[in-house]
């Protein structure tokens, strides 16, 4: 599966705010859930989200169960320079996923 | 006169209403409608976007889809037209058993399942290139039998239940089954992601839901019979544009 679809605005003005969208392929699995056996599907949630822009911290999430399948998030941040978004995330099987969109300010 | 005029209107109505095909999205939520609008909050994008790459990557022995189709942006209007009659095989072939059979007679790929996230992303990636177009499945030819015969199972009564498809998705369209309302039950938005299945789906799952919902046996995803109601649906949908991936609750 595609990973993530990151959408961010490739240019923008200095100080304007921008919009930030992530729709990332994930189960988030509860924990439940009971399968055939009777057994709970094991937890799997993304749990922890950062967003960083050239370094510097834009947002961070703790995420909980109770969140749908592909999960999408949004959010805002003014441009004040030309630089790089990172978006990290982290699920309980500790796989670390990052995606990079670059910002053209001007 | 005024009054004749009003009466004739009122008979009119009705007629016209009929005539014109309603997409499931018009029933959904605006919600559930805007997540569909907007590609960005589309979960069924994520599919469209694997489908794209594995056109132009390598299956079984080397050869690309991309190798014979050109860019996935050429097979524009494709999807709409289907299901299709295949002369070769003598019977109509639904779009993901086409795909099999470019797999396994020029790709050197193993056909995959119906279901499988390989398949739907295919599918999704070539209806998505379709999308607004109209649904214009043709109705000459071989495909008159095949789309009557989808017609006779649409109306035959079935399962422990003993109701048709018909009996909700025509007669009782637009009222309410518990709290949610009775789409028309067009084809023309598949692969769609359903919030209920948390995950895009064949239009052969949501078939295989109504079938387990009456109590009857399911029709197999690779039988006539499939193939037969999608063509129906499809002829159905005449005048409705292809909205892959829809999303629908």
């Amino acid at each position: 599966m595609v990973r993530a679809l990151l959408n961010v605005p490739k240019r923008a003005r200095v100080g304007e705010i921008i919009e930030i969208r992530l729709l990332i392929s994930h189960p988030m699995e509860s924990g439940q859930r009971r399968g055939p056996n009777g057994q709970p599907y094991p937890r799997d949630i993304i749990h922890s989200l950062r967003a960083e822009f050239d370094g510097e911290l834009v947002v961070e999430l703790d995420l909980y169960p109770a969140i749908a399948a592909n999960p999408f998030f949004a959010f805002t941040m003014q441009a004040e320079h030309s630089g790089t978004l990172s978006l990290t995330w982290i699920d309980d099987h500790d796989t670390v996923q990052t995606e990079h969109a670059q910002i053209e300010v001007a | 006169m005024r009054h004749a005029l009003f009466a004739l209107l009122l008979l009119l109505t009705p007629l016209t209403l009929a005539a014109a095909p309603r997409s499931g999205h018009d029933d959904a939520g605006l919600s559930i409608q805007a997540m569909q609008d907007d590609d960005t909050q589309n979960p069924g994008m994520l599919w469209v976007a694997q489908g794209e790459a594995m056109w132009d990557a390598n299956a079984g022995t080397g050869q690309r889809c991309a190798s014979c189709h050109g860019a996935i942006t050429a097979m524009r209007g494709v999807a709409a037209r289907y299901p299709a009659w295949d002369p070769t095989q003598n019977r109509p072939l639904s779009l993901w058993q086409r795909i099999n059979h470019c797999r396994t007679d020029h790709q050197g790929a193993e056909a995959l399942d119906v279901e499988s996230d390989a398949m739907l992303s295919l599918t999704a990636a070539l209806g998505h290139q379709s999308r607004g177009m109209p649904v214009s499945i043709a109705t000459d030819g071989p495909m008159a039998e095949v789309i009557e015969t989808g017609r006779r199972l649409h109306q035959t009564r079935q399962g422990q239940l003993n109701l048709s498809c018909a009996q909700c998705h025509d007669d009782l369209a637009g009222h309410h089954l518990a709290g949610s309302r009775i789409p028309q039950g067009h084809g023309n938005g598949y692969p769609e992601y359903r919030l209920e299945w948390q995950t895009l789906g064949s239009l052969w799952r949501r078939v295989r839901n109504c079938l387990t919902g009456v109590r009857a046996t399911p029709y197999a995803a690779d039988s006539a019979e499939m193939v037969a109601i999608e063509a129906y649906l499809a002829a159905r949908a005449q005048g409705l544009n292809v909205e892959t991936p829809a999303v629908r609750p």
